[in-house]
């Protein structure tokens, strides 16, 4: 290693980039204004940089001509900063002492004239020298790994994803805060667009969880805290009181037979409020786990302290009834996170032009999901909530979803499941369906298939949006629930009007409510529209910016289950290749608080995006985690004291960086 | 007599409003002590010395030069260079020689714009200055040229001016301040050149209230509330510029339920004030809302660079108002 002290040798390597860079700015012009600058030992230009005798130049010169920085003038960084600081880690040089000046997107890209183009690039190179003379020798540090892995999350994601880790031996522990695993899958009645039975290959792998060894399940339970960094995660988990022993319960239904309430009475969650339940339910036949759950509010025990309890008494010696059951805190250690919690469906109640909750025979399309399921609120008829088949239905498309009034992007799922809907229905119906839709978007494996087939099985397509959802006024005095739709038909050019006695409004998919807090405990950021952001949306696509953390399913962006599993499975590998090596390096360029100096304002201390900094209320200081700090800066630029240091990204670093940008107006910085 | 030869002190008053001059006798009783280490050659508002006494020293004869005051005249500046050249030590003392100081706040205007206000728009000078008369560099009389010293358009500090070799931070310096600084120059025990005497942290080091992670909703001018002694201020709303002050005064201000508003300065290694205070500020407001934030930062700072500039607006890397030519 050369020491820092000795005499600052720079080399500055103009790329060519094929013609990429060369075409519009003139390197050798650009190389010669280099050899001018302080510090700097030789600068050459070369047509591929990146290649192996491009970086063979830069090894060979790092060692012949004794250089101690480096600066590549060529692409962004993203692309090629890991290539050029191994090249120098090869050469016996720390990888830190490289700078990267990007004349290839931020010049010859974006400029037309050549002179311009140069003159920018002079600036570039100018202001990468001065920085890299400014560089400290850097290094990495390595944390070792917590085998284990939190998947949270128990729809089909997280199921997937947990299977997957657990036939590689791994541990895993499954959270999902609904009674049972399943998540929204497991209320569908068929997938498309094979029409396989939902049920039928969901309930195995939920089996296979129950059974699994490697997984620890932990239904009706939410995260509580997370705390530590990726490999050693600290979660603490909220197991909330369901009443009935998990260990001790078989699953026997005694207790909901027996209970006061003879009959179900209240609206079932998982039905979506069409069936109903007891207080002691079971959400449905195949829940994972086989256990039944007291619901505190409407348990008359629990309510009113007012019951016989007749379930205690069911459940006998078992003892599996707990009415005096409290919530409990369990503690794990991870050395990765997977989140999986799914989605929301649009509530469509707040456009007021489509009548959901005022008009009676306006569904959502989870709703008929559960009507057309066997094991649905109505055994699988489909009817009514008088009771009647409906002989005319008309289903929605794109509520909530290509809609700048609420969500501006597409759904993606919601074309091709109505188009299973209109198939179901029209199989169960015979009724005569319309569908209304902007554009039909059926670009998955079988998709289009999928939709000649439905055109050709009867079912009416309209392009157009609907615009009004009303009821058709009475006649002879009587009011009935038929209702008239209104939809611009866009291909016949005029606005149609017809009647119907169903409506299925296709709704669309939303991040869950809690997203902010979920993005805050994980330490993750979100997109606009409120999804997981992804670390890259191409190369990195289910890591975040936590490095300890990844994502499947609906909750990075809306996708069918075939995604959402290969996505699970993508998620698994990443944790898999990180708890399975046992060590993570950490990036050195964190922010360092200087304690002494450091007079406790506590300005920074909510700021941190990756809850990095903590708060030493003994000595009044606060002091970033460096395993937790990404290099954000955040907190560097608030410290008003200035004493927050971002390692790799200096008060001083930054200012010769500026001042080498000046260059041409500031002639004084280039003298030698 | 086995003592040491005395050394040779100088004091001068530039733009500033003379505080410094008074808090030179802070240090009380030890200013015997200083009078015994020193003879102090010229201090213009205690000794009777003219300018032309200073010409007549030698270079670097003057062992140390207190300058309080920033440069607004070519009086002020001619004075900068001569006690630069006649002394060893050049040592900026309190805010408006390091920064600017209040006068720096004149920044914000230039010289036309400042004598419009005080000879014409005032209402105090306008009905007596009706051919709107204005000072003049040169004069020509009778008895020969009368001259004035140039009003500058821009307030400039001691460094922007000459070098300097210490600056004393305050406005004005504290007392124990001075003292720590005398002392090290008596025992040569000074930092290395360039130096801000005094402490790398910052008010809040020194403050005893209980501080909590910060959220603001609200920001109160100090009339509007009765603060709470025990809780942070600026937690309570009141823009309190601890959180970027150099520390040394003891936490004088918020100790008597005043916000701190920064007259020492930024602390090491900042380069802007005002710049760290408003990324610190913008960073705690409680919302996420554009129009929001907008509302409480119009509502509750009338005067952004007042409250944040109030001190180094000259020494900041804004300086001054766009000049229009």
């Amino acid at each position: 290693m050369i020491a820092p002290k000795d005499e600052t040798r720079i080399g500055v390597y103009v790329c060519h980039c094929g013609t990429n860079i060369s075409a519009v700015i003139d390197v050798e012009a650009l190389a010669e204004f280099a050899r001018g600058l302080p510090q700097v030992a030789l600068a050459r230009d070369y047509k591929y940089m990146c290649s192996d005798p491009g970086q063979e130049l830069i090894k060979q010169d790092i060692v012949d001509k004794k250089l101690n920085r480096i600066v590549v003038a060529a692409c962004s960084p993203l692309l090629h900063e890991a290539t050029f600081r191994r090249v120098a880690e090869d050469a016996g040089l720390n990888p830190f002492l490289v700078q990267m000046a990007n004349i290839r997107e931020q010049v010859a890209w974006v400029t037309d004239d050549p002179v311009d183009a140069l003159a920018k690039a002079k600036a570039h190179v100018a202001a990468a020298v001065r920085r890299v003379s400014k560089h400290e020798p850097l290094e990495r540090r390595s944390v070792d790994v917590t085998p284990r892995v939190l998947v949270v999350g128990g729809g089909i994601a997280g199921i997937q994803a947990s299977l997957t880790l657990a036939e590689a031996g791994k541990e895993v522990i499954l959270v999902e805060r609904e009674p049972s695993i399943g998540g929204h899958m497991s209320m569908f009645d068929k997938t498309f667009p094979t029409l396989d039975c939902a049920a039928c290959i969901l309930t195995p792998k939920m089996t296979a969880v129950k059974d699994e060894r490697n997984i620890r399940l932990l239904t009706y339970s939410e995260i509580e805290s997370v705390e530590g960094a990726v490999g050693n995660y600290k979660v603490k988990v909220r197991r909330k009181a369901r009443y009935i022993s998990e260990e001790k319960c078989v699953g026997c239904m005694a207790c909901i037979d027996q209970c006061v309430f003879t009959k179900p009475k209240f609206p079932n969650e998982y039905d979506q409020g069409l069936g109903l339940r007891k207080p002691v339910y079971m959400p449905f036949p195949q829940a994972v786990p086989p256990v039944p759950i007291i619901d505190p509010e409407t348990c008359l025990q629990l309510s009113k302290g007012k019951c016989k309890q007749n379930c205690v008494e069911a459940c006998g010696e078992r003892g599996a009834v707990l009415l005096d059951q409290e919530d409990t805190i369990e503690e794990f250690e991870v050395g990765a996170i997977i989140v999986a919690t799914g989605f929301k469906a649009f509530d469509p109640s707040v456009m007021p032009y489509y009548g959901y909750g005022r008009l009676p025979n306006v569904y959502t399309s989870l709703e008929v999901e559960r009507l057309v399921n066997a094991a649905g609120p109505t055994g699988g008829k489909l009817v009514l909530r008088d009771g009647s088949v409906p002989k005319r239905v008309v289903i929605v498309h794109c509520v909530g979803s290509r809609d700048k009034n609420y969500h501006t992007y597409c759904s993606r799922v919601c074309c091709m499941y109505s188009l299973k809907l209109a198939h179901l229905v029209k199989e169960k119906t015979d009724a005569e369906i319309y569908n209304c839709y902007i554009d039909m978007r059926t670009s998955g494996k079988g998709f289009e298939e999928f939709y000649n087939r439905v055109q050709d099985e009867g079912v009416h397509f309209i392009r157009g949006k609907v615009g009004d959802i009303s009821l058709v006024p009475p006649e002879n005095g009587e009011q009935s629930n038929r209702m008239t739709i209104q939809v611009d038909d866009t291909l016949l050019g005029k606005v149609r009007n017809f009647d119907v006695d169903m409506v299925i409004l296709a709704v669309g998919l939303e991040p869950q409510p809690d997203t902010d807090d979920v993005r805050r405990m994980f330490g993750m950021s979100c997109s606009t529209e409120g999804f997981f952001l992804e670390k890259h949306p191409k190369l990195a696509p289910v890591n975040t910016a936590n490095d300890g953390v990844f994502l499947a399913g609906v909750c990075q962006g809306v996708k069918d289950i075939p995604d959402t599993v290969a996505q699970a499975d993508a998620a698994a590998a990443k944790a898999l290749a990180l708890i399975d090596r046992g060590t993570f390096e950490l990036e050195p360029n964190t922010a360092v608080i200087d304690e002494d100096n450091c007079s406790g304002c506590r300005i920074c201390n909510n700021l941190c995006p990756y809850d990095a900094i903590e708060y030493d209320e003994e000595k009044e200081v606060s002091r970033v985690i460096p395993e937790l700090c990404k290099g954000c800066g955040t907190c560097v630029a608030a410290c008003p004291a200035g004493v927050i240091t971002g390692v790799h990204f200096t008060n001083d670093q930054i200012f010769a960086e500026i001042e080498g940008m000046l260059f041409d107006a500031m002639p004084d910085l280039l003298a030698v | 007599m086995s003592e040491k030869p005395k050394g040779k002190m100088a004091f001068y008053w530039a733009a500033s409003c003379g505080g410094c001059e008074i808090a030179v006798l802070q240090v009380d009783a030890k200013i015997l002590d200083i009078a015994a280490a020193f003879d102090i050659v010229f201090w213009p508002c205690a000794t009777d010395g003219k300018t032309r006494d200073v010409e007549k020293l030698a270079d670097g004869e003057i062992d140390v030069c207190l300058f309080n005051g920033a440069i607004r005249t070519s009086e002020q500046e001619y004075m900068a260079r001569l006690l630069r050249k006649k002394s060893k030590v050049l040592i900026a003392f309190g805010s408006c020689s390091q920064e600017g100081g209040i006068p720096g706040l004149a920044n914000l205007s230039n010289r036309k714009e400042i004598f419009d206000t005080v000879y014409k728009e005032n209402s105090a000078t306008f009905p007596e200055n009706p051919d709107d008369l204005r000072p003049q560099h040169e004069t020509e009389m009778p008895e020969g040229t009368l001259y004035l010293p140039v009003f500058y358009d821009t307030v400039k500090t001691l460094d922007q001016t000459v070098e300097v070799d210490y600056y004393l931070p305050g406005c004005p310096p504290e007392g124990d301040n001075i003292w720590a600084a005398v002392t090290a120059i008596l025992e040569g025990k000074l930092p290395d050149p360039g130096s801000v005497i005094g402490a790398h942290s910052t008010v809040c080091d020194e403050c005893k209230r209980i501080r909590t992670e910060k959220k603001i909703k609200k920001f109160y001018r100090t009339w509007e509330i009765k603060p709470d002694p025990d809780t942070c201020l600026l937690e309570q709303g009141l823009l309190c510029c601890g959180i970027a002050t150099r520390a040394g005064c003891g936490a004088l201000c918020p100790e008597v339920n005043s916000p701190c508003i920064g007259c020492q300065g930024a602390n090491e290694g900042v380069q802007d004030f005002g710049a760290r205070l408003i990324s610190a500020l913008a960073s705690v407001i409680d919302s996420e809302d554009p129009e929001e934030i907008d509302q409480i930062i119009k509502d509750g700072i009338p005067d952004p660079i007042g409250t944040f500039y109030r001190f180094s607006l000259a020494k900041s890397l804004l300086r001054r108002k766009k000049q229009t030519v």
